[in-house]
Parts: structure tokens; sequence; C-alpha cells
């Protein structure tokens, strides 16, 4: 790995780090979300909390900033005069966005987060000092800290909830950072299937939670290394590249009927994740107020 | 004004320092009965962390970062101009850092040991501290070499341990007039094994000189790259109001400012509680006055440069940061860092309260209040508007707790440097002997006490 080579191509370099293997092959795991669709029900939220074992920190806890969900509905309100129960909002559900060019791993001192070779950014908890430098260093702020020791505090699993827990999920303790995994726990499991029958995982033989639970289908997730996933050609009907920083929406070329784009792209941190614009009008305004 | 008296005997430059190890005024007790109390509040603070979980702190997301980083660049700052005394005017023949450069280095070392703590109190996981450094395992896990805090421990370790070596190499001499004048008891034994058989032999001072010297050459480079690398913190991140190129200059301007406040803060204690008058003169503290009044200017053109390279940088984010600083829930600790770091130092620039005992207390605590306040200003408001619009509404306090380990570690500090002088000679005897032999020789070759070195 050359210095010019490095900083010509830097998303290339972190496509193979820290394995020196051929980049993403077979697997790179990618996701699209289509806000179009997505109606902030919160969904998606609610079976990621059952799925990966998430604390429910209760009011007070959640009022100091200390909630712990790995996929939040953001709102985002319409800036058109009206006032509350007549504005718009959009929603945005963020996840960790499972950068290529992660800004939390380069920051971690002792490592504990890391590239996958199947393009995800992993979270080790046993080796997290919780120096919370990922954090700080993450332009979407998807990562979180335990404050506090969940697994013993009474209010969070009530004794008779802990057979709730899902077994394939770790129960994290109290300082160590935690960050959505896009269900990782089952990824594993259907490679480890497809691995034993000789092939490769195909369209469809996995969800994550949120794409599960989520009524409108606006999350489709997959290998977008396979040309035949959802995924793969969702990205490539929106001409959404992972390693460049400026897609053919923003590049003002194309005549643009395109949706896709992703967050914060000039930071270069080519996120996995590709989020539709919404195509529906505004909510329009209750005409009885403007009639004249 | 001289610097020292040039007919002072040298055997009452022994007697005085050494008066100090035994007989200080009772402010000193004072001071050091209030460090403990303040270490026992921050040790509580610590222990109630430790034991519920770093949720006490009231850091969340976003706000990741709060006091603890803020005040262990403070404290790292404030190590940086014992190296300047010490060793930089070493090498420049500044003759009247002499009687005020030991205090200086151990205001060094003790505050290194302040800075390291606060790392330790930030991590979530305090008793895994040790995943951070390199040593050999048998999994074959190594730090991540790529992380500017990886090399901020190293530069902090390393930094530590050569102001330590210089602090104690430096000391040799006068440990051995302390054993020679010492009475039996724990102090002899302590000053005969520290002493390492010194004699004043010719041999002796030669090799001496040269370890001095080389020390001294190594440890300036050290100084300007620990300040450097613990801005890297901050620059090398992708945040909008630390990743500024200017950074590790500024940094290093700003610990310098801070550590020469600090000087004159305890330049005007220890001059007072160890009777060191004749030693500590006005004469030096004018200097020493000059000295912070042109660093501070520096540390302000400095501020300056970043404000207008932000302003017109076009880059939307850092620019939002810095009007956030200057008007958002931060503003009212913004403006007075600008009014304590900026402002206060310009009556140093007046002659009449260059010498000013009282002002100069009140300017310097102020000056060190704003260069802390600079710091939070550094790491606070960038968490409270970052990259994402998500992370624009919230606010937070730092908790008790937090307020309570920062308080904490002012007596610490003190208590550690308390004792240091009641132990140590903290005037530097045979340099101070140097220096009334060079103004004699002044003297005695030009007729007048002009000279200096």
């Amino acid at each position: 790995m050359s210095v010019s080579n490095l900083l010509s191509n830097w998303s290339e370099f972190r496509h193979t780090h820290p394995v020196d293997d051929v980049p993403h092959d077979p697997y790179k795991w990618a996701m699209a979300v289509d806000l179009d669709a997505c109606t902030g029900c919160n969904a998606c939220s609610i079976a990621c909390y059952a799925e990966n074992n998430l604390p429910v920190v209760g009011k007070e806890k959640y009022s100091h900033g200390h909630v712990m969900h790995w996929i939040r509905v953001e709102r985002y309100w319409d800036e058109d005069g009206r006032e509350f129960p007549d504005q718009g909002a959009q929603f945005l559900p963020m996840m960790c966005q499972q950068c290529e060019a992660a800004p939390c791993e380069t920051v971690c001192p002792v490592g504990a987060t890391n590239h996958t070779p199947d393009g995800l950014n992993s979270q080790i908890y046993n080796r997290c000092i919780g120096s919370r430098y990922c954090s700080a260093n993450c332009p979407f702020k998807v990562r979180y800290f335990n404050w506090y020791d969940y697994p013993t505090t009474d209010d969070v699993w009530p004794a008779e909830m802990t057979q709730q827990l899902n077994p394939d999920v770790s129960v994290r303790g109290k300082g160590v950072m935690e960050k959505c995994t896009f269900c990782v726990q089952r990824l594993t499991v259907v490679k480890g299937n497809a691995k034993s029958e000789g092939r490769i995982v195909r369209e469809g033989e996995v969800q994550t939670a949120c794409q599960q639970a989520c009524p409108t289908g606006a999350i489709s997730f997959g290998n977008i290394v396979d040309p035949e996933s959802r995924v793969h050609k969702q990205w490539q009907a929106q001409q959404v590249e992972l390693a460049k920083d400026v897609q053919a929406k923003d590049t003002g070329e194309v005549a643009s009927d395109l949706r896709g784009y992703r967050i914060l792209e000039e930071l270069r941190a080519y996120p996995s994740v590709m989020y539709l614009e919404r195509v529906r009008e505004l909510a329009p305004a209750k005409s009885e107020h403007h009639s004249a | 004004m001289k610097d020292i008296n040039e007919d002072i005997a040298w055997a009452k430059i022994n007697k005085d320092v050494l008066k100090s190890l035994e007989n200080p005024r009772p402010l000193y007790w004072i001071i050091l009965a209030v460090a403990i109390a303040m270490v026992a509040v921050g040790v509580g603070c610590e222990a109630y962390q430790y034991r519920v979980g770093m949720g006490v702190s009231n850091l969340n997301n976003p706000h990741m970062w709060g006091l603890y980083i803020a005040t262990f660049i403070f404290w790292i700052g404030m190590s940086h101009s014992g190296t300047l005394l010490s060793a930089i005017l070493h090498l420049m023949h500044a003759d009247w850092r002499k009687p005020i450069y030991r205090f200086a280095e151990a205001m060094t070392t003790f505050s290194l040991m302040t800075a390291g703590l606060f790392v330790m109190v930030h991590l979530g996981r305090l008793w895994q501290f040790y995943y951070a450094l390199p040593y050999p395992n048998e999994r074959g896990i190594w730090p991540n070499f790529q992380s500017p805090l990886l090399w901020d421990a190293m530069a902090i370790f390393t930094y530590l341990s050569s102001s330590i070596l210089f602090l104690y190499v430096g000391m040799i001499p006068d440990l051995a007039i302390c054993r020679d004048n010492m009475k039996d008891g724990w102090r002899k034994k302590l000053y005969t094994a520290l002493a390492l058989g010194w004699e004043g032999t010719d041999r002796q001072w030669r090799n001496f000189r040269v370890t001095y010297l080389t020390i001294a050459c190594f440890l300036i480079p050290l100084a300007v790259s620990v300040h450097s690398i613990v801005a890297s913190d901050f620059a090398m991140s992708q945040q909008p109001g630390w990743h500024v190129t200017s950074f590790p200059p500024y940094f290093v301007a700003g610990a310098l400012y801070s550590g020469c406040a600090a000087i004159i803060t305890l330049f005007i204690i220890l001059r007072y509680t160890f009777k060191f008058e004749e030693y500590m003169t006005l004469s030096i503290l004018k200097k020493t006055v000059r000295l912070t009044f042109a660093i501070s200017m520096v540390w302000t053109y400095l501020n300056l440069i970043e404000f207008a390279s932000v302003w017109y940088g076009h880059d939307q984010a850092s620019k939002d940061v810095l009007i956030q600083k200057a008007t958002g829930v931060f503003a009212p600790f913004w403006w007075m860092m600008i009014f304590c770091g900026s402002i206060v130092p310009l009556i140093l620039a007046f002659k009449r309260f260059q010498t000013n005992i009282p002002v100069l207390l009140a300017v310097s605590l102020l000056l060190n209040l704003g260069m802390w306040l600079e710091r939070w200003m550094i790491v606070a408001p960038t968490f409270s508007h970052g990259y994402y619009p998500w992370t624009w509404d919230n606010s937070q306090w730092p908790s008790f707790v937090q307020w309570g380990i920062v308080f904490g570690s002012f007596g610490w500090f003190t208590l550690l440097f308390m004792l240091f002088c009641k132990i140590f000679p903290s005037v530097s005897m045979y340099e101070v002997k140097e220096m009334v032999y060079h103004r004699t020789l002044a003297k005695k070759n030009l007729g007048t006490a002009k000279g200096g070195h």
C-alpha cells in the first residue's frame, strides 16, 4: 500500500482494511431506506429493542439523553409558517451507516471497532474501554454508550423479562459503546448455512429486524455484491455508487428523477445506507385558514 | 532593581533554603488542609462514578466528552512552562530563571500526573485502561496505532518520565547539601539515598552538567510534541470546530500561557509561605510577568487567526460552531474566556502593576480561569452543534460529579506540590550561588552591577 495510492483513493484502501483480502467478495451488506414510504411509526425501533437486547432506560434517563435506540426515527418539521398540529413532519430513520471509511474506526485507541470483510463496522464490546472517541468522531452520532450497568438495573429488565432476551446477542455491561450491527447475529447464521451448502446467501434469506417490522417495506437490506439482490438493484437504479462521494443525482449531469443519496457524503465516510428522497408533496395547508 | 543581591553569603543561601523544609509560615498548613479536603471531594465523586457508571456525570449522546477532557488539556498545558523555564531558558543562559525553575519543573511533573488521572476518570471502563497500552500479551493484540488517543498516552508517559528525570537530576547537588546538613532521621536517609553519593568533585560536576544539558535538549521537543499531540485529538478528528490545522501551535501557545500564569500564582504563594523574599525577588517576578504578557498576546493572535480562518473558510459547519460559541448557550463562558485571556493580561503591560503582588495574584488566577474556559470551549460546543442536525437542540450541563472531580484535581495538584516543597528544596541552592557568583564577577569586571550573565 503506497502512500500515493492511499491518498488517491482512501475508500478503496478502507475496503480491504484490516484484512488483505479481495474487497467485498462475496458479501457487502448494504441498505436502502425509502423516505417516501416511511410513516414514522417507530416499528423498526421497537423491533430493534427486542432483537438486540436494548435496554429500555425509562423516562428519567431518556430526559438525560441516555436513551439506547440503535435506530431512531428523527422528525424534521416543515418550515412553511404553520403551527404544530398542522405543521407537516418528515421522518428519517437513522442507524449506524456502516461507513466504508468509518471515522470511528481510526480513532479508537484499542481497536475495538473494526471493519469486517463483509463490509460491516463491527464493535467488540469486550475490547472497548469506553474512551468514547468513536462517538465524538461519528458525524451521525449513532453510537450509544452504556452510561449505567443496565443488566443489573431493576426497571430495565424486570426478572420475569430476562427470559425474553435474545440468546444470540450479548447483553452489554456498563462503560462500553454499542450501535447498530445490521443484525450481525442473523447474518452469521445465514452465512454459515450457505457455506455448508457451498453457495452464497440468497436474496430474501435474511432480513434485519427493522426491515422485518417495517409495515410499508421502506427498508431493504441485502448483499449489494449480489446482482440479484433488491438493494443492488435499487442502488443501481439510483446510480449511487459505494466508492463515490458525489452521486449522479447531485452532479447535475443527469436529468434528475433520481432520488438516491447518502447522508453527509461530502465527509467521505462512504456510508452503506442509501436514502431515497421523499417525493410526496408537503401536506396541504388547511385552506380555511388561508381563504380570504 | 536587581534580580538578586550579590552579597548574599553562600552559607546563608543554604540556611534559608533548608529552613523552608522545616519551618514554613502557618499558611502552609492551611493550604495543605484545604487541599486534602478538596482531594477527598474528588475521590468521593470518582468512587461514586466508578460504582454507578459514567451516567452520573450527566454526559450523554451526543455530549460524549465534557469537563474531564477539558480539564485534562488544562493540566497538560500547565506542565509546559516548567519546561520553558528550566530547559529553554537554561539553554538561553537566562540567569533570572535560577531561583524559580525548580518549582516550575515540579509544577510540570505534578500537573502531568494530574492530567493523567483525567484520562482514567474519563474512561467508561477504568479497570481495563491497560488495553490502551502497547504491552506484549499472549493474545497478540495491540492498541490501534492510528488513534491520536494512543499517541497521547505515549507522549504523556514519555514526557512525564523525562520531566521526573530532569527534575531529579537537577536536584542532585542540592540533595547532597540537604544530606550534609540534616540530623539523623528519615530525611537524612532519604537525602542520602537520593544524592547518589554526590561529593562535588570536578568530575562529578562535569558529568552532571553534560547530563543536565542533554536532558534539557531532549525535553524541549518533547514538550512541544506533547501538546501538539493533545491538539491532534481534536485536529485529527472530523468534527466542525475541532478539525483546525492551526490547533497544534495554538495549543502549545495556550499551554505556555496558562503555565506562566500558574508560575506567577505559585511564585507569590511560595515566596510568602516559605519566606523566600530574598531569592524570589520582585525583579524576577517582573521578568516572568513580561514573559506572560508576551505569550498572552501570541495566544490572542492565534485565536484571532483561528476565528478569521473559520469565518472566511466557507465551511458552513465550522462557521456555525463558531457562531454558536459566541451566541448560543455557551456564550457567557466564551466571552468570559475572551475577557480573561485577552483583555485582563493588558494590565500586565503597565509597569506599576508588574510588581504589584495582590494585583498579580488576582490577574494570574483570572488568566488561568480564562485558559480553563478556553479548553472547555474547545471541547463542549462542537458536541452541541455538530454536523448532524439531530444533535443541535440538545442541552447538557455537567453534573456535580464532573465539577467535583475537576475541583478535586486542583486539590490533588496543590497537595502534591506543597508536599514537594516541604520535602525537597524548592529553590535551587547551587544555581542561586552560581547566579550570585555571576553577578559578583560582573561587578568586578565592569565596575557596575548591570551585568547578569
